[in-house]
């Protein structure tokens, strides 16, 4: 929570450099590798990541923030990378599904997911377990009910949910 | 998706000189509905200004037990901060219980106040609709409208105001603080900052093309301490209200001293239920009053035939609330 004061708000600043609309040079910094890519400003987080840096993990599921199956992280927080326009994102830390991972060797969710049967058909899973990840990290895990609630913004149409929320079980309590 | 163009602002009044200077420039917060919106086709701007670099994020105690709110203070922040949760527990659970976690994480306080409603017509950027473009009709009056308002809407629109943080500030007298084009500071009552849409529904707020929300400032209110957010919907949660209420008790000896109630999900603004203090005040805190000064809030109430159920749900949601907060009132009931 910051405590900052009430900025100067009333002097007049320079110009703004506007970009776009047509392809401008972008820079994102996706799972602590730093990446050039052309876009147009209109062009979302999630397809920066899908259609231009072949990072697929990250699903389109209703492009709309109705689903979660997009979701990444953004400076540690989750959020929606459909509602998220990647150039916001210059100067900002992005990690996806394809970051979890140390080397070899998968992060713990992703462990409990494949140990729990967490998912059929996969699509929903990438957000699954990046919000879960972060869910833990948060401190929302404490019951089946906190569960719920917090990981609420990811749907699953096979409604693996009761195994996704073993998986979260699992790992909060280290089994 | 239509093309546009990005800028990232660094000062207040340089995006503030921005958007003004161009009626085709938007502010970019969180973007939770300006994105969605632009997708959709239902907003055309040509020029996004990211105001996420603004140094509008503090949520700060003030001294005389009140709280300031920076535009830009994520709903997540502000619904975890200690201050909020202590002060006015009826503010951090509206937002928890809205949208989900990955949007909380996004969505701005001032974006927050200012998204825009779920009408599937206004959505689905074609059918006529008078909030979207003026004088074509209003596709909901005769139309899908289970989830539409039944108090304070008019012939040219019924749509519900979404916010459930607002409904919240509406009962905790906020300002809205706001710099104009001109550098000046607005200060609006939370009351005045959501017009009704009478026969403009287009107009939504009172703010000039290019003002910027800064703050929002809630009032001391030692009443808030004890209060809660009640939230009914079709699903248990990542879902807009049906019915909600934002309400605050205050009870000594078995009299209600000091009374707040404000609705969600039935009105086309937050909705401070006035009838319902009003009544209360000075009244014994039981059932029987509760549910007659609910009735009175509805007598006025304008149902289709297909919303006419919540009527009857908001008042129950109002007694509900009221009772739940004259037993322990400790958690929440939603
Ligand atoms: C799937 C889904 C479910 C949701 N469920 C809920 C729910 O249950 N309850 C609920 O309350 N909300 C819900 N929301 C809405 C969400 O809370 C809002 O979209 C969000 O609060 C908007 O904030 P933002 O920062 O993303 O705004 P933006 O999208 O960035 O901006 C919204 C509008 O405000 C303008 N604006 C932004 N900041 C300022 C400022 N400081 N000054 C002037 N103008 C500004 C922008 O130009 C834009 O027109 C949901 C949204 C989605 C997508
Ligand atoms: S209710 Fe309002 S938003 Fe919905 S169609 Fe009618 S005018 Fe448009
Ligand atoms: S694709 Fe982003 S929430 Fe569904
Ligand atoms: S596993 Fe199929 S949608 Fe979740």
């Amino acid at each position: 929570m910051s405590a900052q004061s009430p900025a100067p708000l009333t002097e007049r600043g320079q110009v703004l450099e506007e970009r776009g609309p047509g392809p401008v040079a972008v820079t994102l910094s996706v799972n602590g590798v730093e990446r050039s890519l052309e876009i147009e400003p209109r062009v979302s987080l999630l397809d920066a990541l899908r259609e231009h840096l072949d990072l697929t993990g990250a699903k389109k599921g209703c492009d709309q923030g109705t689903c979660g199956a997009c979701t990444v992280w953004v400076d540690g927080h989750r959020v929606l990378s459909c509602l998220t326009l990647a150039m916001t994102c210059e100067g900002r830390e992005v990690t996806t599904i394809e970051g979890l991972a140390e080397g070899d060797e998968l992060h713990a969710v992703q462990q409990a997911f494949i140990a729990e049967d967490a998912f059929q058909c996969g699509y929903c899973t990438p957000g699954q377990i990046m919000s879960a990840a972060a869910l833990l990290k948060e401190g929302h895990a404490g019951d089946d009910a906190e569960i719920k609630e917090w990981m609420s913004g990811n749907i699953c149409r096979c409604a693996a949910y009761p195994h996704i929320r073993a998986a979260i079980r699992a790992v909060r309590d280290g089994a | 998706m239509r093309p546009i163009t990005y800028s990232r602002a660094i000062d207040t009044a340089t995006a503030i000189a921005a958007v003004s200077a161009d009626p085709t420039s938007d502010f970019l917060a969180g973007g939770t509905t300006e994105i969605d919106l632009l997708r959709q086709n239902v907003l055309h701007p040509r020029r996004l200004v990211d105001i996420n670099d603004l140094p509008l994020t503090q949520i700060e105690a003030t001294p005389e037990g009140g709280l300031r709110i920076g535009s830009l203070a994520r709903m997540s922040e502000v619904a975890a901060a200690p201050v909020v949760r202590e002060r006015f527990p009826m503010l951090s659970q509206a937002l928890e219980l809205g949208a989900s976690a990955q949007l909380r994480h996004m969505a701005s306080m001032g974006g927050n106040l200012l998204q825009r409603v779920r009408c599937s017509y206004y959505r689905d950027a074609e059918s006529p609709c008078n909030k979207r473009e003026p004088g074509t009709g209003c596709s909901a009056i005769e139309g899908f409208s289970r989830g539409h308002a039944v108090l304070g809407t008019s012939e040219h629109c019924i749509a519900t105001h979404p916010s459930d943080a607002a409904v919240a500030l509406m009962s905790l007298d906020a300002q809205v603080h706001t710099l104009g084009p001109d550098g000046g500071e607005r200060t609006y009552a939370f009351d005045d900052f959501f017009l009704l849409p009478v026969d403009s529904p287009h107009r939504e707020h009172p703010m000039e093309h290019g003002e910027l929300i800064t703050a929002i400032e809630v009032p001391a209110a030692p009443v808030a301490r004890h209060s809660l957010y009640l939230k009914i919907r079709d699903r248990e949660s990542y879902e807009f209200a049906l019915v909600s209420v934002a309400a605050a008790l205050s009870v000594v000896d078995g009299i209600i001293a000091d009374v707040r109630v404000s609705l969600g999900g039935v009105a086309t603004k937050p909705w401070r239920a006035r009838r319902v203090e009003d009544f209360l005040i000075g009244a014994a805190a039981q059932r029987s009053n509760f549910a007659q000064a609910a009735r009175v809030e509805l007598i006025d109430a304008r149902a289709t035939s297909m919303n006419a159920f919540k009527v009857e749900l908001a008042q129950r949601a109002i007694v509900r609330a009221l009772e739940t907060l004259t037993g322990d009132g400790s958690e929440s009931p939603a």
